[in-house]
C-alpha cells in the first residue's frame, strides 16, 4: 500500500479529491447566485463574472506578487459586474435574463482581450493546507490539499442560511424576492436590495473565478472555464435556493467534474470528454427529475421570472 | 450606458417636429429602427473610448473596421460568408422568442447538425453530388431541430427552464463532438487536430457564381423570409405569437401549445443546424473543433439587435459578420487582440438591452393628438 499502488481505489479517492477541489467554484457561484435570487433576480451573467473573476485575480496576482490581492481584486470585480447588472435590470422593461446572457458574452469577452498578456507569465498561486499528513499514501495526500477557499466556502453556506433566516438582511432580501410589494410597503427600495444581492453575488462569483486561476487548474488561458458558471446557475434551482443544499450539490458536481480525470489515471481514456460532461448532463438530469410543469418549485422566490 | 444611449435621441428630440399625422401613424415603427441604431451608435462609441484607453485611435478603429467589413469588394464577400451562419442561427433564438422562449442553445445545435450532416455525406460516398447535399441539408437540419426540441420537450413536459437546458446542451454538444471527433469518426490522417475525414470535393456546395460567397447565404435568407411569412402570414404563426402573448388565453382559446412549442423548437433547431451543415459544406469540409467559434452565441445577439424578427435578422446579420470580418484587420493593423471583437459584441448587446427602457418614451415620436 505504501508504495503508492492502490489499483482501482485511485478512481474514489481522486473523485473525492475532485469533489473538494473542483466544486470550489461551483460552490461560490451558486452561493452567489443564491443571494441573488433570493432578491427576485436571476443573473445568468455569472459564467461572464467567473472567467472576468479569474483574468483579474490572475493579473493582480502576478503584478503584486500577492494571491489574496489577487482574490479580493477578483471579488471586486464581479461586484461591478453585478453592478452593471442590476444598473441595466433596474430600467424599466428590461430582461434580466437576456441581460445576464449579454453580461456572460461580455465578460469573457472582456477577460479573454484583457488576459491575453497573462496567458505566458506565471502568477503567485494560493496555497494549500495539508490535511494527508497522517497518510503515507500519496494519492491521499494528494486528495486532502485544501485550499482555504474552499474551506471559506464551506463555513459560508452555514452562515448565508443563517443569515436568510434570522438577520434583518435576510428578511429583507426574502422579502424583496417574495413580493416586491411587501418590501415597497415597507419603505424599502427593491431596486436597491437587488442592486446590493446582485453585487453580493457578483462578489462571490468572482472569487469562484480566482480559485479557478490562482489554484485549480491555476493557470489562465481562454478555456478555463467552459460552463461552470452555468452549472453552478442551474444547482441553485434544484437545491432550491437553500445554501445548506448548493453545498451538498456544488461537492456532488465537483465529484462528476472529477469523474472524467480519474478514469484517465487509471488507463480508461475511451470516453474522456463524455465523462468530462458528466457535470452538464447531471445538471440537466437533476432539472428534469426535480422540475415539473405542474406546480412552481417550491422554495422559489414568487419574484423569480425564471421559475414563473 | 443610458446615458449614452439617450443621447443621439434626445440630440433628434429637439429638432423641429414633423407631420403628426405622419408620426402618429409610423412613429412606432421609427422607434424599432431608431432606437436600436442610437444603441449600436452608443456601442460604438463606448467601444472607441475602450479602445482608446490602450492607446489606440478610435478614428483608427472606426476606419478599419469599416474598410475590414464593407470597403472593398473582397470585405463584402468575406462579411456576406459570415453573415450566412449568423442568420441561421439568429433564427434559432428568434423562432422561439415568437413563443416567450428564451432558447440560447444554437452553438450546440449548429454542431449537432454539422456532425450529423458529416455522417450523412460519409455514409453516402459515391452517390451523385446532389443526392449527398440533400441528405446533409436533411440530416443537419434533423440533428439540430432535434437538439433544440430536447429543450423545448423539457420545458414542455417536464417544466425545465428552456435558456438553461439549452445552454447545458452546448456543453454536451461539443462534448459528443469532441468524443467522436477524437473515436470513432477520426480520419486517423489528422495528427495534430482531430478530424472526420473529409466529405470530398465534389460534395461541397461551393460558391454562388461570380463571387466568393458560398451558398449557405441564400439557404439564410430563404429561411429567413420562410420564417417571416410563417410567423406573421400563417394561423401556425399567428397561433405561436397568442400562446407567446398570454399562454393562458391560447390555452382558453383551444391551441394546442405543447404542439406549438415542440414544432417551433424543431424548426430553431433545424436551422442552426442547417449553420453547421453549410459550414461543414462550404468552408471546413469535415467536421473538427473549429466548428465551435461562436456562431451559435452571436447569433444571439442578433436575434435580440433584430428585436426577433427573422426579416430584421438579415442586415443585422449582415452588420455582424462584418464587424466578425475585420476582427483579423484589427488584430494586424491595430494590434488589437482577436477577442476586441467578443467585446464589441458584448457592449453592443448590453446597450441593445438597455436602450428596451426608451421604447415609447421618446416624446416627438409619440405625434401630438
Amino acid at each position: 500500500m505504501a508504495d503508492g499502488n492502490i489499483g482501482l481505489w485511485t478512481v474514489p479517492l481522486a473523485v473525492l479529491g475532485g469533489a473538494i477541489r473542483v466544486s470550489t467554484p461551483f460552490l461560490f457561484v451558486s452561493l452567489g447566485e443564491c443571494i441573488t435570487e433570493r432578491s427576485g433576480r436571476i443573473n445568468l451573467g455569472l459564467e461572464g463574472t467567473l472567467v472576468m473573476g479569474a483574468m483579474s485575480a490572475y493579473g493582480i496576482s502576478y503584478l503584486s506578487g500577492s494571491p489574496w490581492l489577487g482574490v479580493l481584486a477578483a471579488g471586486l470585480t464581479g461586484a461591478l459586474l453585478g453592478a452593471l447588472h442590476a444598473g441595466i435590470c433596474s430600467l424599466p422593461r428590461v430582461n434580466d435574463v437576456a441581460v445576464g446572457i449579454s453580461l456572460m458574452l461580455f465578460g469573457t469577452g472582456l477577460a479573454f482581450f484583457l488576459g491575453k498578456p497573462l496567458i505566458e507569465p506565471t502568477a503567485a498561486r494560493l496555497p494549500a493546507i495539508d490535511f494527508g499528513w497522517w497518510s503515507e499514501v500519496p494519492q491521499v495526500r494528494a486528495a486532502l490539499r485544501i485550499n482555504v477557499l474552499f474551506l471559506l466556502g464551506v463555513a459560508l453556506a452555514p452562515i448565508l442560511f443563517w443569515a436568510f433566516k434570522t438577520t434583518r438582511w435576510g428578511l429583507l432580501i426574502r422579502t424583496a424576492g417574495e413580493s416586491a410589494d411587501a418590501a415597497r410597503a415597507m419603505g424599502h427600495s427593491v431596486l436597491m436590495i437587488r442592486l446590493r444581492a446582485t453585487m453580493a453575488g457578483g462578489f462571490l462569483a468572482g472569487i469562484g473565478g480566482s480559485f479557478l486561476s490562482l489554484f485549480y487548474p491555476g493557470s489562465w488561458n481562454e478555456g478555463l472555464s467552459s460552463g461552470q458558471g452555468i452549472t453552478a446557475v442551474a444547482l441553485v434551482i434544484f437545491a432550491r435556493w437553500d445554501p445548506m443544499l448548493c453545498l451538498w450539490a456544488s461537492l456532488a458536481f465537483g465529484g462528476a467534474a472529477a469523474l472524467g480525470p480519474a478514469l484517465q489515471s487509471v488507463g480508461v481514456t475511451s470516453g474522456y470528454h463524455l465523462f468530462n460532461a458528466a457535470p452538464y448532463i447531471l445538471t440537466l438530469l437533476i432539472m428534469i427529475i426535480t422540475c415539473s410543469p405542474k406546480r412552481t418549485l417550491s422554495g422559489a422566490p414568487a419574484e423569480l421570472s425564471i421559475t414563473r | 450606458m443610458t446615458t449614452e444611449a439617450a443621447d443621439p435621441v434626445d440630440a433628434a428630440a429637439t429638432a423641429p417636429a414633423a407631420d403628426a399625422g405622419f408620426l402618429q401613424r409610423y412613429g412606432a415603427s421609427i422607434e424599432y429602427i431608431l432606437i436600436p441604431g442610437a444603441a449600436l451608435v452608443a456601442a460604438l462609441l463606448v467601444f472607441g473610448g475602450f479602445v482608446a484607453l490602450f492607446g489606440k485611435n478610435p478614428l483608427d478603429l472606426y476606419w478599419y473596421m469599416y474598410y475590414g467589413a464593407f470597403g472593398t469588394w473582397f470585405s463584402w464577400q468575406n462579411t456576406l460568408s459570415r453573415a450566412a451562419p449568423l442568420i441561421l442561427t439568429a433564427l434559432c433564438t428568434a423562432l422561439p422568442a415568437q413563443l416567450g422562449m428564451v432558447i440560447i442553445g444554437g452553438e450546440g445545435a449548429l454542431l449537432i447538425g454539422a456532425l450529423a450532416a458529416t455522417s450523412a455525406a460519409l455514409a453516402l460516398q459515391g452517390l451523385p453530388p446532389l443526392v449527398v447535399q440533400v441528405a446533409m441539408v436533411i440530416a443537419g437540419m434533423a440533428g439540430g431541430g432535434v437538439w433544440i426540441l430536447l429543450s423545448g420537450g423539457l420545458r414542455q413536459y417536464r417544466g425545465v427552464n428552456e435558456t438553461i437546458s439549452s445552454l447545458l446542451l452546448v456543453y454536451i454538444a461539443l462534448a459528443i463532438l469532441n468524443h467522436l471527433v477524437e473515436g470513432a469518426m477520426r480520419d486517423p490522417a489528422s495528427l495534430n487536430k482531430p478530424s472526420t475525414r473529409e466529405i470530398g470535393a465534389a460534395n461541397m456546395i461551393g460558391t454562388i457564381p461570380g463571387t466568393d460567397v458560398h451558398w449557405g447565404l441564400v439557404f439564410g435568407l430563404i429561411l429567413a423570409v420562410a420564417s417571416y411569412v410563417l410567423i406573421y402570414h400563417t394561423t401556425f404563426g399567428f397561433a405561436a405569437r397568442v400562446a407567446g402573448g398570454n399562454i393562458r388565453a391560447a390555452k382558453i382559446v383551444g391551441l394546442s401549445v405543447g404542439k406549438l412549442i415542440l414544432t417551433v423548437c424543431f424548426l430553431a433547431g433545424a436551422c442552426a443546424g442547417l449553420a453547421g451543415m453549410v459550414e461543414v459544406a462550404a468552408v471546413q469540409g469535415r467536421t473538427n473543433a473549429n466548428l465551435a467559434v461562436g456562431y451559435g452565441f452571436t447569433g444571439i445577439l442578433v436575434a435580440f439587435l433584430a428585436r426577433q424578427n427573422p426579416l430584421a435578422i438579415i442586415p443585422v446579420a449582415i452588420l455582424l459578420g462584418g464587424i466578425n470580418a475585420s476582427g483579423g484587420l484589427l488584430q494586424r493593423r491595430l494590434g488589437l487582440p482577436d477577442a476586441s471583437v467578443l467585446v464589441l459584441q458584448g457592449i453592443i448587446f448590453i446597450s441593445v438591452l438597455a436602450s428596451d427602457a426608451l421604447y415609447g418614451r421618446i416624446g416627438f415620436l409619440k405625434g401630438k393628438s
